[in-house]
């Protein structure tokens, strides 16, 4: 699948937001966080940041932006329409928590309900986004059970450690929150290594066969209907090298997982403000390895339609 | 309403005979043709003249070589919307562009709802969808929804583009629901397949595959020539033949 | 279903409409019965040479939709990829827009736009010049012409004997070969006899001129169930299909043929009778060695050939119904001994040489293939034979109950002929038709009249004795039968320009195309001083030797003159060779002009009875451009060319379409046969008719007259049909047509070759003309084979013209361009393994004539010794409205570089062209190369390069979006 950075962006950033925004809304919300109207507003606005950033992004990959509205109208059937629904519902608690944690500065009560509403749409939200890929069964890689988990692992991972490098960040930081932010990389990481471990030993049983209608044998293409690329290639050929994909994963391994947990357990050790720093760099680093994990996600996906191209 | 309808009244399809087919592309320019000024009109093609022509097709053939036990052969296969039972392209649709018609079965995109998100290209494992980025829509094979009906053709021209073109007989049309239709009969008595049934996308259109490999290939059980033996050998024969 | 009658090809009970066909209350606001045209014109297709009944839907002025007429006898309905893209065609942006004059130099593509009257001024003028002084300077050939019957009459009262079209260059071999056998060929000639056949065999096609009825016929075939068998070393189109494909050698499918030949004799399954009483199989013939009439047959005081009455133990009249002729043995006639021609035949093809065992390696084709194919022909010939109930009556009046048939046919065409063994292997496989009795009889091969003629037809070429401002003695094309037809002056030197006729290429029926633009750059055997040329891309992909034919237009002496002086050329397109010209008259489109699809040309008949067609304007050009047709007329009579002025010099006819009515070939017929007469009640003969071209258009642009039962096999022989041809004029005699196993023509070029006769080749030419005039078909290595060292250059290099494209102008073509704009060459992948080579590879194909580079694609089905690519794909930056980085001159690469139009020179240092020696047909298919794999920095483009054309005046770059319809719908839903 084409890796287009809007899609890629997008998921990333969103998964992001809401992890923060769930972790903001469960810990804030029942005090775990005490409410700091500093600490509150970045932390909310980075989350709701990273989640408005992330769907203006998605917008990039429709055609006729100026109708997206129309997106929340098939929520009982499309996933990408309940994930349209269930990203704007989240916003209403988010939004009521935020005022709640941020300008009353309270929490607990009716806060409380919104941070945990807020929390439960980002899940619901991230899951829908997760459905997304899980429910194309074109996409073998995407079609498995790793994919959900994986979304809402990584929207976790990713959240807890923005919001570790944010509560470091104003020298508030929390062991728990720590100590969750690593064990969520390493809870990451590992689903990362099952998932390429799965689908490198994919059997799919959509083959060139199956594609033709003919039986047996071999199946090989040895003319296109078109010379030149068109939609379906462009949007679903994406092919990628063995050694480049080796390599982007152990670029994803280093950035999203092993730079962060090394910097994470440094600040087990570190005084402030060395902990926020290492905090901080923890976070962009994870976040770029995950947009590289991303594009994987996307490159290393092969649609059934490729199989009618003789690009297995 | 991407909602698909539980049941409809005709499975409207087309057969495609791969045993048939020379890969003559009638059908191919047939459909552009057609439909470039018809219900999803135009299939705009972008840079035409130039060396990054790309334009949208319904309907495209490809060409590969078959290879088992038994032999190879070329097999050239035209690919298009199969109008499936249960197409996930309309399911995906978050915006209710897509669906599917319960009268007759067709998959059709209201362009008018249409936002572009390309999702159910995704969601379709057959490469039916196409995008027009010119007007940023989805576009696809509508089965001539505006020939088989159309009141301003001759009654007998109301088939699809592509049927009526091809010049081997190669494409056939019909209800597929309906078990005692003609082109019913037809996939019975070809063995008619589906394509990627393991899917469980339920495709309507049906393919019948090439018979050589199948041992249904024409044949002739001809015995050894043998030389003649008579005496005066050939010319001996002739003369006893012409005597006769 | 629908109640009535089905109409056209796909009518199966599976592909009509729905029995009930309004629409469901689906309330989903779609649109189900848009107003598709305003009007349907029904014209001609001219997107190939197949012409298909076409309707055309006019909306808004505009062509909205081409789809099939239903009712024409050529596609009954259906259309080809090239018919549907027609639009593209007609809306092409390399469309020439006004005549044209050189400023730059040629093959820059500098012009000026010029007036109509400027342009045919100068044309006239120097024609005029020409025509009265010397007429054969004016060279005249045309390609995709289907006006020949106008532009070669055209010619001939010019009074020039250069002309032709392209068949030279196209199918010569399977014109000629078939015609001096059997009177008539595959394709315009023929066609198998699909509704009844049980055995098809296709040679060297994959893709053909009679595209949509082949296709029509295959369906048929693969609906009942027949057995398809294909000879040809690529698998692809009709091969695709097949249920047995013969992945031969190329150019050995003569020997193929003669191995099934020789099992077939020494089996004893030829038909026998057949032989008797439709071939020249009992004709006695000469055997005298060294006597002048060696080898000629035994004819009586009237000329009649004799055979020899076994009953009677004499000589008789051959074509005597009563006797009983001997096909064998040996006699004394006259005190001369002679021999039937069938017993020649046997020696020839009973000798072991022409076994299986012994062709097999050298075809590429086992033994027991041979011999199993040979046993299917004769198991359905002679053990699935088959009757019709229709009783007829022969030539001779014998009455017959049934109609007997023997359901094998074959087809081929460009495999067979673009070899320089062409034609007699397209000889052998008429013999291999006729001695299993299978030629026009149910289920098998069958004439489209008005073929079958006699063997050769009658009319001579013309043009021995040209002089000033005098027409020829009739036209400049037709069949030699022997030494003194030929076009040759006292010392055997050609008279024509393209050497057609003369002792280099005695039986060139169609010319030699490919062979003027060397010879009038040359002066042999002498200089020109205008060439025209219609519609054929002589610069580019219609000329072997692309790059040296390129400096052969543009060579100048030494006094600064192009070589060949004057170069008018008519296209519709900027194509490669407009920018060569000196003078450009820009030709309509198919769809802007009027036509005749003549039975005086190449006919659209089919087996059970004539047809032909008209074209007619369903719209109207846009820009200032004129039918080459019409231009022709009124250069005709600027010129005062006799037949194209009246008495007092005004023009005879006011157009191309004036001149369809009106003309008169011989008195009562005329170019259309369809609606004669006054008040069009006759077919054939008649007086003009007025309203002729109206009758036309309101039958849907076609005539087509349907044979009774009677007289639709056995045309050869049958008398119903014969009458019915004579009084059409096909044929001058109710005679039958005697197919001619044995070629008496052929013989006198031997005798001549052997110093026999008045007219006798030069001595370097004597044993050339011995061996390749030999009566009797046989097989010999194709020229390159045994020219080149097969070590160094291993492989075959073929091409063809995809489906999409064959005989198109396609990269021209936004539609069609997209689905081939760079062509591949295509190569086995044993052989791509033994080379290291993988699929995308750059690799260069070299010849001994060249090298060109190009991207390879692995495949099975093919030949292991053959490579091949899609031909005429790779075009010239500047040409054909494609922008500079189009595939087509970066990745596309035209394979015609590197096949040489000449043969390597013969002992004595001399070079013929590179054609069959008989009939002057382009070898293309000869050519051997070898593949190298490109260094990495030459992959990626193809080589050679050449210098982009520069734009004529008002071309406008190509569009960057084309969105074509979007103007219907928009202006449909304005409506609603």
């Amino acid at each position: 699948m084409h890796p287009a950075f809007s899609v890629v962006f997008f998921t990333t950033a969103t998964g992001a937001g809401y992890g923060l925004l769930a972790l903001l809304g469960v810990l804030g919300g029942l005090g775990f966080i005490p409410a700091d109207f500093w600490l509150g507003l970045v932390g909310v606005a980075l989350a709701l940041g990273l989640i408005v950033a992330g769907l203006l992004s998605s917008t990039g990959h429709l055609g006729r932006t100026e109708r997206a509205w129309r997106a929340f109208s098939q929520w009982r059937s499309s996933w990408l329409s309940r994930e349209g629904v269930a990203s704007v519902a989240t916003f209403i608690p988010a939004g009521l928590f935020g005022i709640g944690w941020v300008f009353f500065g309270k929490g607990g009560g009716w806060v409380a309900v919104a941070g945990l509403l807020a929390a439960a749409g980002a899940v619901v939200t991230v899951c829908t986004t997760g459905m997304i890929y899980a429910s194309l069964k074109p996409i073998a890689q995407w079609h498995s059970r790793y994919t959900l988990p994986a979304y809402f692992i990584f929207a976790g991972m990713t959240g807890d450690v923005l919001l570790n490098a944010l509560l470091q960040g104003f020298a508030m930081g929390s062991a728990a929150v720590l100590t969750g932010a690593i064990l969520a990389t390493f809870a990451g990481w590992t689903w990362k290594i099952a998932t390429w471990r799965y689908n490198d030993q994919l059997a799919i049983p959509t083959t060139g066969n199956t594609a033709t209608g003919l039986a047996g044998g071999t199946v090989r293409s040895i003319e296109w209907p078109h010379t030149e690329e068109n939609y379906l290639l462009k949007e679903m050929g994406f092919r990628i090298a063995r050694k480049h994909s080796a390599k982007l994963r152990r670029i994803t391994q280093v950035l999203a997982f092993i730079a962060p947990i090394v910097l994470l357990i440094l600040v087990f050790m570190a005084p402030w403000p060395l902990t926020a720093v290492a905090s901080v760099l923890a976070a962009i680093s994870q976040f770029a390895g995950m947009l590289v994990e991303r594009w994987l996600f996307f490159a290393e996906a092969k649609h059934t339609v490729t199989l009618y191209y003789g690009r297995e | 309403m991407t909602c698909l309808p539980a049941r409809t009244e005709k499975k409207l399809g087309l057969v495609i005979d791969l045993d048939t087919c020379v890969g003559c592309q009638a059908c191919v320019t047939a459909c552009k043709e057609w439909n470039t000024g018809g219900h999803m009109a135009p299939l705009t093609d972008i840079d035409p003249y130039g060396g990054h022509v790309d334009g949208v097709w319904f309907n495209r053939v490809h060409a590969y070589e078959h290879t088992t036990e038994l032999g190879g052969r070329t097999v050239n296969f035209p690919r298009s919307c199969l109008h499936c039972e249960t197409p996930a392209c309309v399911t995906v649709c978050p915006t209710g562009a897509s669906y599917k018609r319960a009268s007759d079965g067709i998959v059709l995109v209201d362009e008018d709802k249409c936002i572009g998100c390309k999702l159910c290209s995704w969601a379709c494992p057959y490469g039916a969808r196409e995008f027009d980025t010119d007007v940023g829509v989805m576009k696809k094979c509508t089965l001539c929804v505006d020939r088989i009906y159309n009141d301003n053709l001759a009654a007998d021209d109301r088939v699809p583009a592509c049927v009526a073109a091809c010049p081997t007989s190669a494409r056939h049309f019909g209800d597929l629901g309906d078990p005692a239709s003609a082109i019913s009969q037809l996939v019975a008595a070809r063995g008619g397949v589906e394509l990627m049934p393991e899917l469980g996308y339920k495709p309507t259109n049906k393919y019948l595959p090439p018979r050589a490999q199948s041992g249904r290939a024409a044949r002739v059980d001809a015995p050894a020539l043998e030389p003649i033996r008579a005496e005066g050998g050939f010319l001996g024969w002739i003369d006893r033949m012409l005597s006769n | 279903m629908s109640k009535a009658a089905p109409r056209g090809a796909n009518s199966a009970p599976s592909q009509r409409p729905l029995a009930d066909s309004r629409a469901p209350d689906e309330g989903d606001g779609v649109e189900t019965s848009p107003t598709v045209s305003d009007h349907i014109a029904k014209t001609t297709c001219y997107m190939c040479a197949c012409r298909c009944g076409i309707d055309v839907h006019i909306k808004d002025g505009k062509v909205r939709y081409i789809n099939g007429n239903k009712d024409h006898p050529v596609n009954r309905g259906v259309i080809c990829g090239k018919g549907s893209a027609g639009i593209m065609q007609h809306y092409s942006p390399a469309r020439l827009k006004k005549p044209l004059l050189r400023t730059g130099p040629r093959g820059s593509g500098e012009f000026r736009e010029i007036e109509w009257d400027e342009a045919l001024t100068i044309a006239a003028e120097r024609l005029s010049t020409i025509r009265r002084t010397d007429p054969k300077k004016l060279a005249f050939f045309t390609g995709r012409d289907q006006s020949q019957s106008l532009t070669g009459w055209w010619a001939s009262k010019f009074g020039t004997p250069n002309f032709a079209a392209h068949g030279g260059f196209c199918s010569v071999n399977m014109a000629a070969g078939g015609l001096y056998t059997i009177g008539g060929s595959f394709w315009e000639f023929g066609e198998p006899d699909w509704d009844n056949t049980k055995y098809f065999m296709l040679f060297g096609v994959a893709e053909d001129h009679d595209s949509n009825p082949i296709k029509i016929g295959l369906g048929k075939l693969k609906a009942r169930g027949a057995k398809v068998v294909s000879i040809n070393p690529c698998r692809t189109g009709y091969n695709a299909i097949a249920d047995d494909w013969i992945g031969i050698r190329p150019g050995t499918d003569g020997l193929f043929v003669l191995a099934l030949v020789h099992e077939l004799l020494r089996a004893g399954r030829v038909d026998l009778d057949y032989l008797l009483r439709y071939t020249n199989a009992p004709v006695l013939v000469v055997q005298e060695s060294g006597s002048a009439d060696d080898g000629l047959f035994v004819r009586d005081g009237d000329g009649n050939p004799l055979a020899w009455d076994r009953v009677a133990k004499r000589s008789v009249k051959a074509a005597d119904p009563e006797a009983k002729p001997a096909l064998a043995g040996s006699y004394d006639v006259g005190g001369r001994r002679c021999v039937p021609v069938f017993q020649l035949i046997a020696d020839r093809y009973l000798d072991d040489s022409h076994s299986p065992d012994a062709v097999a390696e050298r075809c590429g084709v086992d033994a027991a293939t041979i011999r199993r194919i040979a046993a299917e022909l004769a198991h359905i010939a002679f053990e699935q034979a088959i009757e019709l109930p229709v009783a007829w009556t022969d030539w001779a009046g014998r009455r017959h109950e049934t109609i007997k048939g023997r359901p094998v046919s074959m087809h081929a065409m460009r495999g067979i002929s673009a070899h320089s063994n062409g034609f007699h292997t397209c000889r052998a496989i008429h013999l291999l038709q006729v001695l299993l009795g299978t030629i026009d009889v149910p289920g098998g091969f069958r004439f489209k009249p008005p073929y079958p003629r006699p063997a050769p037809p009658g009319p001579k070429p013309c043009g021995k004795n040209v002089r000033p401002m005098t027409p020829l003695d009739g036209m400049p094309l037709g069949f030699v039968c022997g030494p003194d037809d030929l076009l040759v002056d006292e010392a055997g030197r050609p008279t024509r320009i393209d050497k057609a006729y003369s002792w280099e290429a005695p039986l060139a029926a169609h010319g030699l195309m490919h062979s003027v633009i060397r010879n009038a750059w040359a002066g042999d055997p002498y200089p020109i001083d205008t060439l025209m040329m219609y519609m054929s891309n002589m610069a580019w992909n219609s000329s072997m030797n692309t790059v040296e034919t390129i400096h052969m237009l543009t060579d100048k002496d030494e006094a600064g003159a192009y070589k060949i002086p004057f170069i008018i050329y008519s296209d519709a397109y900027y194509s490669e060779t407009v920018a060569f010209a000196d003078l450009v008259l820009p030709d309509t489109t198919y769809l802007e002009r009027h036509d005749c699809i003549s039975l005086l040309d190449r006919p659209i008949s089919h087996a059970d009875g004539p047809g032909d067609a008209i074209r007619h304007p369903v719209v109207q050009p846009d820009r200032d451009v004129r039918p080459f047709q019409s231009v022709l007329i009124e250069l005709g009579a600027r010129l005062g060319l006799p037949c194209f002025v009246n008495e007092d010099g005004s023009a005879k006819y006011r157009d191309y379409a004036d001149y369809i009515v009106n003309h008169e070939r011989t008195p009562g017929i005329g170019p259309l046969a369809g609606w004669r007469g006054k008040d069009g009640g006759s077919i054939g003969r008649g007086d003009a008719n007025p309203d002729q071209l109206q009758r036309y258009i309101d039958n849907g642009g076609f005539w087509h007259h349907d044979f009774s039962d009677d007289q639709r096999y056995y045309k050869m022989g049958n008398r119903a049909y014969l009458d019915f041809a004579v009084q059409m004029g096909f044929i001058a005699r109710a005679e039958p047509i005697i197919f001619q196993l044995y070629s008496e023509p052929m013989q006198r070029f031997r005798l001549a070759a052997r110093g026999h006769g008045k007219a006798q080749p030069p001595d370097a030419e004597r044993s050339r003309i011995e061996a390749y005039m030999d009566p009797l078909p046989f097989w010999y290595a194709p020229f390159e084979d045994d020219a080149v060292d097969l070590q160094k250059y291993p492989l075959h290099a073929l091409t063809q013209r995809p489906m999409h494209m064959y005989h198109s102008w396609g990269s021209q073509n936004a539609w069609l361009r997209q689905i081939t704009s760079q062509n591949r060459l295509f190569i086995h992948c044993r052989t791509a393994a033994g080379l290291g080579l993988v699929d995308d590879d750059w690799v260069w194909v070299e010849s001994i004539n060249g090298r060109v580079k190009g991207q390879i694609k692995l495949i099975d089905g093919v030949n292991p010794d053959t490579v091949w690519t899609w031909n005429a794909i790779g075009k010239r930056r500047g040409s054909w409205g494609l922008k500079d980085d189009a595939a087509e001159s970066n990745r596309g690469f035209l394979l015609n570089h590197i096949i040489g139009d000449q043969t390597e020179a013969d002992a004595n240092g001399k070079r013929y062209s590179n054609s069959d020696p008989v009939t002057g047909q382009a070898a293309w298919f000869d050519m051997r190369v070898r593949i190298v794999k490109c260094t990495a920095d030459e992959a990626g483009f193809t080589e050679p390069q050449f210098e982009r054309f520069r734009r004529p005046p008002h071309f406008e770059p190509s569009p960057d979006v084309l969105r074509f319809g979007a103007a219907f719908r928009m202006k449909r839903e304005a409506a609603e």
